[in-house]
């Protein structure tokens, strides 16, 4: 483990030069990051692109082949992992769930509250929809007292209200305990609007950048209006190659057309229309 | 009452106050075969033990302790699919084991005891040697038991918040070993599985929470010792079999209830 320059005492946790295969297959090529108190960094890329590799790793529940993982000296980590199943016949309440992580009972409370569902802490922990469960998860991680918080696709299942509320509760919690933010997603254009860099992986890591406030964004202003925009932003590539089907990288202009591949237009008009069509359809028929 | 019935219910009594708490872990984790493996690890040590002239007792507790490092070392390994490495382990002891019983001189062996039990031929030095076994247990599992429910409910999230996952694994993993070498006598090798089981699959339905299904299965198991003991003096039908067969009734009986 090499120990980075002194000079970031906020530094938490970081990746050099990570490559990691399995059986044989490239998950992950030359992917750095750090990760800091108070910041959010938000890693987007399509399915398939490493993100929850890249998690296992900064976790160490796996090994890199090569590259260094930094993790400072007894890190508390908050996890808040993607989806995960609890056997049906094992009898827990969300409160209980989420006093594992904690020595005091009244701190599940406390932290369910926290995440605005204290109203479901004497249910049993399998009754849960996606959102409340991802809710549960980090009171969860709260109670752990973390340093950093990791997210996996946290807004999975999760409607683009929801999402936005979401990304709200853990911008303000991150300003109350000022821990830092790994958000992981596949959304590869809305993210949450107090991320402080956001980068695009695809094992190897594509672009990096700001996100832009997503109400100021015209695109989505035509779509949808009068929805809440606290929390999310959108997130423009800038991608300086291409990649082919299978993912490797292409070097001089585009082989394929925009058509099969719309997730990733060199492009920096953003198409919230392709990404977002179905829940553009659903918001009208609401609005009548 | 004569004093042979008490010997047999004090000792099925004392192995379920274990087997319900262990039991209820092993159909959180969805262990049950592995259960099975151990158990059936127990007639490769009445071989050993008779073989080498040492206290059966002793026999089956160290067969059982190797065979569940042996378990706890393969897992460590992920090379096979768990469920094939404890089908090759599990038959291949109980046949090892059965075939080196056949080379044993002199007195004849009775291999139905160890396979069913032979909960009325307990001794008095029988019951001390489970209650001992049975505090052991009882002690570890009661000093594990956070850290062992927060693996078992979710393994990436207790490693993420500081659980030793690999060692609390491998104490349960002990502790089952330990359980079958006392509950040997009482249901047999090839019906430990149910005394761990059943009553704990029965407790579900009553329970909100984790200790109160270990409990109530405690309960049910002790109830299936009482039924299973009593009908076997009243009908004189085999101890062990008639005990899993009463946690059986119960079983059924509780889904009957649950509809209604």
């Amino acid at each position: 483990m090499s120990v980075p320059s002194s000079k970031d005492s906020a530094l938490l946790a970081s990746l050099d030069q990570i490559h990691l295969s399995l059986q044989g297959k490239t998950i992950l090529h030359d992917v750095s990051l750090e990760l800091q108190a108070g910041k959010v960094l938000t890693v987007i890329g399509p399915n398939g692109a490493g993100k929850s590799s890249l998690i296992q790793v900064l976790l160490g529940f796996e090994k890199p082949q090569s590259g260094t993982v930094f993790r400072k000296p007894k890190l508390r980590i908050g996890y808040v992992p993607q989806k995960i199943s609890i056997n049906t016949i094992m009898p827990i309440t969300v409160e209980r769930f989420v006093g594992l992580a904690g020595r005091r009972r009244s701190s599940a409370l406390e932290a369910l509250a926290e995440t605005g569902v204290k109203d479901l802490a004497k249910q049993p922990i399998q009754q849960l929809s996606g959102g409340e469960f991802q809710r549960v998860l980090l009171a969860r991680a709260l109670q752990h007292k973390p340093e950093l918080l990791i997210l996996d696709e946290p807004a999975q299942g999760v409607d683009m209200i929801g999402q936005a509320e979401l990304y709200e509760k853990i911008a303000s919690l991150k300003d109350q305990y000022g821990f830092g933010v790994l958000m992981v997603s596949h959304d590869l254009h809305l993210v949450m609007q107090k991320t402080d860099q956001v980068l695009c992986l695809n094992q190897h890591i594509c672009c990096s950048g700001h996100a832009e406030d997503v109400s100021q964004h015209p695109e989505y202003q035509r779509l949808f209006g009068n929805l809440p925009t606290e929390g999310l932003a959108v997130y423009t590539h800038n991608h300086n190659h291409c990649h082919d089907l299978h993912g490797d990288v292409v070097t001089g202009e585009c082989q394929h057309s925009e058509d099969i591949h719309p997730d990733h237009k060199n492009s920096n008009d953003i198409n919230l229309h392709a990404s977002n069509q179905s829940l553009a359809k659903e918001v009208k028929h609401k609005h009548g | 009452m004569d004093d042979f019935l008490i010997r047999a219910l004090l000792a099925g009594l004392l192995i379920a106050i274990i087997a319900g708490p262990l039991g209820v872990f092993i159909l959180w984790r969805r262990m049950a075969y592995f259960g099975d493996t151990l158990s059936h690890s127990a007639i490769l040590g009445v071989a050993l033990g008779l073989l080498l002239s040492i206290d059966v007792k002793i026999g089956i507790l160290l067969s059982t302790l190797l065979v569940a490092g042996l378990l706890i070392y393969s897992q460590s390994q992920k090379k096979l699919a768990s469920d094939t490495i404890l089908g090759i382990i599990s038959h291949s002891a109980l046949s090892l084991g059965l075939v080196l019983i056949s080379f044993v001189d002199g007195v004849k062996v009775d291999i139905e005891s160890w396979l069913f039990g032979d909960i009325l031929a307990v001794s008095w030095n029988d019951i001390s040697y489970i209650a001992v076994g049975v505090s052991v247990v009882a002690l570890v599992l009661l000093a594990i038991w956070k850290p062992l429910l927060s693996l078992t409910v979710h393994e990436e999230l207790a490693l993420v918040e500081g659980v030793n996952v690999s060692l609390i694994s491998a104490i349960y993993t002990l502790l089952i070993a330990v359980l079958v070498a006392v509950a040997m006598k009482i249901v047999g090798a090839l019906l430990i599985t149910a005394l761990l089981i059943i009553p704990a699959a029965t407790a579900r339905q009553f329970a909100k929470t984790p200790e109160q299904m270990a409990f109530y299965s405690i309960v049910i198991g002790m109830l299936a010792v009482l039924l299973g003991i009593s009908a076997s003096f009243l009908s004189d039908t085999p101890a062990g079999p008639s005990i899993v067969v009463s946690a059986t009734v119960l079983f059924l009986m509780s889904q009957v209830f649950k509809r209604t």
